[in-house]
């Protein structure tokens, strides 16, 4: 083929206009705030909010529901995308909310890199979430971990942060290490990086398996890497501790949705020909992830370090719903156990939201609020935000008639579907090894004596969104249908079978 | 033997000697050139295969970048070579465990089957066909959005590298008067009690 004869279709960039606008306006805001005077980033912070409204705004415009491709296919939108893209605008902004007077009481952080960083890693993951192509998943990963990376980092005065970026950085630069050679291998045996076409090629039954399952599981260790499950947690529990709150707050958050539709994308997209060896190395990774966070987070005084082993579990437990979708006999479940597993990703962040929040309200200048012992006698300073706190903690636990709840029982009744009591049992019995570190702390709020009889402050944006977001806890928890709902419909048109 | 082989052996020689001595010589800026050398010798063999691009890009990149970068960060740090191989012969059986292990492992899984050495057959092109304007029509075609995304991630390093350390303006040394007014007496001198006489010592 010469030169002359390469046909190339100008791609239609209105598909993906969201990240064409964010980008557009990550640029415009790092230009904004060099000329902004305030110098504590309160432009930046208002533009970047505008931004995320607008992100979402402009995802809900265009989403038609159907399945698209445009760049040469590697960019694909569909409605499973626009719905974790949605809940990340909304994580995100949240987020910022968040933890607005947590970086302005901090002067290292309180800077518009922090913001214009934080929009980066919002496009990494908008990346992540629309990949049909191995070059993007790896690209969006890297922009999103970079962005990561230096919002760790950030607060430099801190020894912690600093041990915790390199922790970070350096485990982060190995797992992507392991996902590119894993991805080199389909490559070199599919001879394709499109996620479709590998698919195909890998159902037609022409490839060379011994290659595939030897990139497959470096492409597994990486994605395990990225959600944070045993045995490649080892980041988890330093990172969540060292960083500042408000970046806990936003690795806890959003970046749990980029990557589980990054395992959706490679895994039951991609590698679905080779089910049965990935879902036993998800069952293995299940069990074990269950096991190691709910008995290693009995033993944590540091709250942020014990939500980072629950964080650990409860990724274990969303794994669970992964593996037992391709396990089943009968078909007409499948899309129900990935709809569990979406279900259950969607509902933690948003306790995993209230929880964080509930700690950087109570942080001020100097003064962290991340140990079990400062939440004591919450109830007596303020009970409502108890009540929020309470109320994400027994969703994380799986206490009834909350989101949490609902969420593991779907995920419990996927597995058992597909036949496999045993690993239900076992979920089942981690859990309740699970509830006892979440009301110890529901105990510590509301039985112990106040640790300082002083007034919670905060701004009334921060109150009623706080609000919301425990009221979600509550309602999606009584009402789960309809989200259960969006995620199966999300997911139908983008798994293929 | 034709022409080209004879070149291949000879910038092979060179490549594995070069490479040799990246790891035994002691002097990390003797080790760094023989990188450079090494890098050189290998674009050469890229350019019998008729891959310029890659010849030129590493030439460019590595030698013209990294290894300029590197031979900075050498002459800055000071790096106490000794402290960095402290533990070296601890850790040694434990990583060549590891490794062996990992080799082995990998043997097993992939045979004997991939490990015949075989000539690779490599693509045939016209004298005309240039493949960095191949390599640079894809990049701004097929995959303008990865590469568009790659700039991004420039982007955000730059950003974050001007995040981590800039510690603000301070153009001049002028003092503050609205800080100094806060100083105390405590700050500027400290009185430190001596022995009025140094004891005689018995010699």
């Amino acid at each position: 083929m010469t030169l002359a004869e390469m046909q190339f279709a100008l791609p239609d960039l209105s598909i993906a206009s969201a990240e064409i606008f964010l980008l557009t306006m990550a640029c415009l805001i790092l230009i904004a705030d060099v000329f902004s005077r305030d110098g504590k980033g309160a432009v930046t912070y208002d533009l970047t909010l505008l931004t995320l409204a607008g992100a979402a705004v402009t995802t809900f415009a265009i989403s038609t529901g159907e399945v698209s491709y445009t760049f040469s296919n590697m960019y694909v939108s569909d409605l499973m995308g626009d719905l974790l893209k949605f809940m990340v605008y909304i994580s995100v902004i949240f987020v910022l909310f968040y933890s607005r007077a947590y970086v302005r009481a901090r002067p290292e952080m309180a800077r518009g890199e922090f913001y214009v960083l934080s929009l980066f890693a919002t496009l990494g993951m908008m990346v992540m979430i629309s990949a049909s192509h191995l070059l993007t998943v790896y690209i969006g990963i890297e922009l999103l971990s970079l962005s990561l990376y230096a919002m760790v980092a950030m607060n430099r005065s801190s020894v912690a942060a600093t041990e915790a970026a390199m922790k970070y950085f350096v485990l982060g630069a190995l797992a992507s290490g392991l996902l590119l050679y894993g991805m080199s291998m389909l490559y070199g045996a599919a001879e394709t990086l499109e996620i479709p076409m590998l698919a195909a090629r890998l159902l037609s039954g022409e490839m060379d398996l011994d290659i595939v399952l030897f990139g497959l599981v470096f492409v597994v260790a990486g994605i395990a890497f990225k959600l944070g499950v045993v045995p490649f947690h080892m980041w988890i529990p330093d990172v969540y501790h060292g960083a500042p709150t408000a970046v806990t707050l936003f690795i806890a958050s959003a970046p749990k949705l980029a990557a589980f539709a990054v395992a959706v994308r490679v895994l039951v997209c991609g590698l679905v020909a080779a089910y049965y060896h990935w879902q036993t190395m998800l069952i293995i990774l299940c069990v074990a992830s269950l096991a190691v966070g709910n008995f290693a987070a009995i033993a944590q005084t540091n709250l942020k370090r014990m939500l980072a082993y629950s964080a650990i579990s409860h990724m274990g437990f969303m794994l669970l719903g992964m593996a037992s979708g391709v396990f089943m006999e009968n078909p007409d479940f499948v899309p129900g156990a990935y709809a569990s597993a979406m279900f259950y990703v969607v509902t933690y962040v948003i306790a995993s939201l209230a929880a964080f929040g509930t700690i950087l309200l109570l942080s001020r200048q100097g003064f962290e609020a991340d140990e079990i012992s400062d939440f004591a006698g919450l109830n007596r300073r303020n009970s409502w935000y108890a009540g929020i706190m309470m109320m994400a903690m027994f969703s994380m636990a799986g206490i009834p008639f909350f989101v949490g709840f609902f969420a593991k029982f779907s995920v419990l009744v996927a597995v058992v579907t597909a036949g496999h009591l045993w690993l239900a049992l076992v979920a089942i019995f981690f859990s309740l090894v699970g509830a006892y570190y979440y009301l110890r702390v529901v105990k510590v709020m509301y039985f112990d004596p106040p640790a300082s009889a002083e007034p919670i402050e905060t701004t009334p944006d921060v109150k009623l969104l706080l609000s919301v977001n425990g009221l979600a806890i509550a309602l999606i928890g009584i009402f789960p249908n309809s989200l259960m709902q969006l995620c199966a419909d999300s997911l139908a048109g983008s798994i293929l079978f | 033997m034709e022409f080209k082989t004879l070149v291949f052996y000879f910038l092979a020689a060179i490549l594995v000697f070069a490479s040799l001595r990246v790891v035994t010589v002691r002097n990390p800026i003797h080790a760094a050139l023989h990188l450079v050398l090494a890098f050189f010798s290998a674009s050469g063999i890229w350019i019998l295969l008729q891959a310029e691009f890659l010849a030129i890009a590493l030439i460019l990149v590595y030698v013209g970048a990294v290894m300029v970068l590197f031979l900075f960060v050498v002459m800055m740090l000071d790096i106490d070579l000794d402290r960095l191989r402290e533990g070296f012969w601890h850790y040694l059986p434990v990583g060549l465990l590891v490794a062996l292990l990992i080799v082995a492992e990998m043997g097993l899984v992939l045979g004997e089957r991939y490990l015949d050495v075989f000539e690779s057959d490599v693509p045939q092109t016209g004298a005309g066909f240039s493949n960095v304007q191949a390599v640079g029509r894809l990049l701004f075609t097929e995959y303008v959005y990865p590469f568009e995304l790659a700039s991004v991630i420039l982007l955000v390093g730059i950003v974050a590298a001007a995040a981590l350390t800039l510690r603000g303006k301070r153009k001049t040394k002028a003092v503050d008067p609205s800080q100094q007014v806060f100083v105390k007496a405590a700050d500027r001198v400290r009185l430190v009690q001596m022995p009025a006489e140094r004891e005689e010592t018995e010699e």
